[in-house]
């Protein structure tokens, strides 16, 4: 059995769990069945592999979250507080930045994470770059310096 | 529930609250489609998050916990997914996004109906 497999039993049991929040048999015995379809269906649609179950993640996912939240506020209190400005001065811009080195799901995680931010969307991820819509000039250059890149890569290896 | 969940619990609360009302005024003011939607985004992100720990400070099981930790999860997986598609939906059918011009200021449009800064 692959760990996929495994991991993914885990999760479903979890998941069954904790929406139930029942411990009777009866609902044991349905949860376990659910789990059981779900497994074999999901084998059959060849969907459990490392990109649905990205576990060589694992080891350092904590700390790119941890590090993603804090840019998350940080973005969220430049949002805001442009919001709330009396005069609104908005630079925004519309620019295609390089990228490297990244695997298919690096690529996945950092589109997604420039997105997450407010103030910066991902509109378009080509081979070796992506296109992104920022509210602030700055913001653009933030991605530019790539220390988010950065991050991505060391999460990906 | 002791007396410090219930300050934090309130706390942040407020805060989420705050942050739903911003993002609604910047809704309102931001000129074009594109910026308009960075401003839903606060809502999306740091409000719905903020009000979610809000009531995890407050839950009573930790079954309950963990579903508001399962929904906080969904809706951040979400958010830019969903905010993504329609960036690039509107890119394709060919709206374009307000730039600065030469004078270094985005021009806006005369005609009110646009909502204007």
């Amino acid at each position: 059995m692959k760990i996929q497999t495994l991991s993914l039993t885990l999760l479903l049991i979890i998941f069954w769990l904790l929406n139930s929040g029942l411990f009777k048999p009866l609902i044991f015995i349905l949860g376990a069945i659910s789990v059981v379809l779900v497994l074999l269906i999901s084998s059959r649609m060849k969907v459990i592999d490392e990109e649905s179950q990205p576990l060589h993640l694992t080891k350092n996912i904590p700390a790119y979250y941890a590090w993603l939240l804090k840019e998350l506020v940080m973005s969220n209190i430049k949002v805001v507080s442009t919001i709330w400005q009396g005069h609104l001065q908005l630079q925004p811009a519309l620019t295609t930045i390089k990228m490297d080195h990244l695997s298919d799901m690096g690529k996945v995680i950092y589109a997604n994470s420039i997105s997450l931010t407010p103030g910066t969307v991902t509109t378009d991820v080509t081979e070796n770059s992506i296109t992104v819509h920022a509210l602030d000039k700055s913001s653009i250059a933030d991605i530019q310096s790539g220390a988010m890149e950065a991050r991505v890569r060391k999460l990906d290896n | 529930m002791s007396m410090l969940t219930t300050y934090l619990s309130w706390a942040s609360l407020v805060l989420g609250g705050f942050l739903c009302v911003s993002g609604s005024v910047g809704l309102l003011r931001f000129p074009d489609f594109f910026t308009r939607m960075h401003a839903a985004s606060v809502t999306d992100t740091l409000a719905t998050g903020m009000i979610l720990v809000g009531l995890m400070f407050q839950a009573p099981t930790w079954i309950v916990f963990g579903k508001l930790f399962m929904i906080l999860v969904f809706v951040l997986l979400t958010g830019p997914t969903a905010g993504h598609a329609l960036a690039k939906a509107a890119l394709h059918s060919g709206l374009k996004p307000l730039l600065p011009g030469k004078s270094g200021k985005i021009e806006t449009d005369a005609n009110p109906s646009t909502g204007g800064v």
